[in-house]
């Protein structure tokens, strides 16, 4: 643990000042959307991080913005890394998609466009994945209203 | 033949727009009625031939919004949802919702607790592999297969209902532990059913393992490299049978798999016979696992007193399971409110299907079917 933050500190802060590190459950970088992919490259590729496995997306409207979540694990050292971005254009949803990095992002991505709306850029198929072609809307988005196929459960 | 297609069955299948007759390239629909399926789920399957030239995946016939409908509800209401993912990890797929909602109150429950959920996710897994096991021989046209595992899967379910209530689903996690304590009769129940079980497993392999038809419909179909397995995120039995150490219980260990000895069972060929064995063998695994927890559950409370309401305090969890299918991880954001800001749930099965069409390229469309029955997709799982 004590290696991995170290190696954080000194080849993604250094490198990229503005992004923060802190301790939750496990170590969560806040990362900018202008800099998700360079980061993750570093996180992916540098030996002593090697993430080869991403675990999960998780794409969340944060009321402000949107934001991702990826969660990171490595088949060799079995340590897992948050990686969060926060800053997502509500308007404009565009962030850089992660699916030539590990494969499984291209049905995570999907869900999330389908679900929240979030563009990813250089996704090799970006369409809907669960919900119709012609459905209006993205249901996980906190303003998400829909008359017809009531979701929400008035307690 | 014309040149137009083919009419067979009342099922219209037609060349490839732009390619010529001759060529045979057909696209077809497997699903989403579709036997092997195992569920409402549709594959848009590319032929040259017999040949598969890629395979595409179309879900969402069953998706329901869960992740949705958590918003609005508590989070002892959220563990009845969690049922209706992965049908056949259904205790499993509780426990990750109570493992999450207690980490984050930092909430200990007693040993009794742990070693019973122990107990009965490994039943489970026991359950949910003689179902695929089923399920798989017939696919494959043994159907001799269905009657013998559907007959000892029953002997689980009615320990099950006993203690649980439930047969399929059961909702016996709770927040802080279990709904009611064991029934009397469930360890007697349970040694009984691991002796009844043993020689049963043997003649599994006998039927089905040593099948000149079965090996040949499964050895070297469908491989699937290590780095592949990693790269699309494929846990469980089908990342295992490439050689991947994925297992959770040995990884990031919950409840009371830190004090059982268990080999995680790995197969370096990553075919579709290799994901057969892993299954196979974790059956026997599972087995051992609940012989070394049966005799000595401690005496203790089976639920914690809780709040009426549940309120996480803000923050994120993350909670990691192994299902019999892979690796589930309940991720919730919390703001501090009786329901959550945020619920997802990382379903083994959705990253499990995405490797579907690399390791069925070049493959014949009958191998289609091997492979997916493999990989043992649970439909409702992935859709959520």
């Amino acid at each position: 643990m004590e290696t991995l933050i170290s190696d954080i500190n000194g080849k993604i802060i250094q490198n990229w000042p503005e992004i923060r590190l802190d301790q939750g459950q496990y170590p969560t970088l806040h990362v900018q959307a202008r800099y998700l992919l360079p980061v993750m490259q570093v996180l992916k590729d540098d030996p002593d991080f090697y993430m080869d496995y991403l675990v999960l997306i998780t794409g969340v409207d944060y009321k402000s913005s949107l934001g991702c979540t990826y969660l990171l694990n490595s088949s060799v050292g079995n340590h897992l890394l948050v990686v969060k971005v926060t800053d997502i254009d509500r308007n404009d949803p565009v962030v850089d998609s992660v699916t030539h990095l590990w494969p499984t992002a291209n049905f995570h991505e999907r869900e999330i466009y389908d679900l929240l709306g979030i563009r990813f850029e250089g996704h090799p198929d970006l369409r809907r994945i669960f919900l119709d072609d012609n459905w209006v809307g993205h249901p996980l988005r906190k303003d998400y209203n829909d008359e017809v196929n009531v979701i929400e459960r008035k307690l | 033949m014309s040149g137009t297609g083919i009419e067979m069955h009342g099922l219209d299948i037609r060349p490839v727009e732009g390619s010529r007759p001759e060529d045979q390239e057909f696209e077809i629909n497997m699903g989403p009625q579709h036997p092997s399926t195992h569920g409402v789920m549709r594959f848009l399957v590319r032929l040259k031939g017999e040949t598969v030239e890629s395979v595409t995946p179309y879900c969402g016939y069953i998706h329901r919004g869960i992740e949705k409908m958590c918003e609005s509800l508590t989070y002892p209401q959220i563990v009845h949802l969690t049922d209706r993912m992965d049908y056949l990890s259904a205790h499993i797929n509780n426990e990750a919702v109570c493992l999450a909602v207690e980490k984050a109150l930092g909430i200990e429950v007693s040993d009794r607790v742990k070693y019973i959920r122990t107990i009965l996710d490994e039943l489970t897994r026991i359950a949910s592999h003689q179902l695929w096991w089923s399920a798989f021989g017939m696919d494959l046209g043994a159907l001799t297969t269905f009657f013998y595992g559907m007959r000892d899967r029953e002997k689980i379910l009615d320990i099950f209902e006993e203690t649980t209530g439930g047969r399929l689903i059961q909702s016996y996690n709770i927040p802080g532990g279990l709904m009611r304590d064991i029934h009397p009769n469930f360890q007697k129940r349970t040694k009984e059913f691991i002796r009844y079980f043993r020689p049963k497993l043997k003649e599994y392999h006998d039927l089905l393992t040593g099948n000149v038809i079965f090996r040949n419909r499964t050895v070297g179909i469908g491989v699937m490299s290590k780095e592949e397995a990693i790269a699309f995120g494929a846990t469980g039995p089908t990342g295992r049978g490439s050689g991947w150490s994925c297992d959770v219980r040995k990884r990031l260990p919950y409840s009371a798999y830190d004090r059982v000895s268990f080999n995680e069972v790995l197969m370096a060929e990553g075919d579709s016979y290799a994901r057969y064995m892993v299954r196979m063998k974790e059956m026997e695994e599972s087995m051992n696992i609940i012989e070394q927890l049966i005799e000595n559950i401690p005496e203790g409370n089976y639920a914690e007193k809780m709040k009426a309401i549940i309120k996480l305090p803000e923050g994120e969890y993350f909670q990691h399971v192994e299902t019999a299918r892979g690796e589930l991880v309940v991720h919730i954001i919390s703001d501090g409110n009786k329901n959550p800001y945020r619920v997802k749930f990382r379903s083994p099965n959705f990253s499990n299907l995405s490797v579907i069409d690399k390791i069925s390229r070049g493959m014949k469309i009958a191998d289609l079917i091997a492979i997916s029955g493999s990989l043992d997709l649970v439909i409702p799982d992935l859709d959520r």
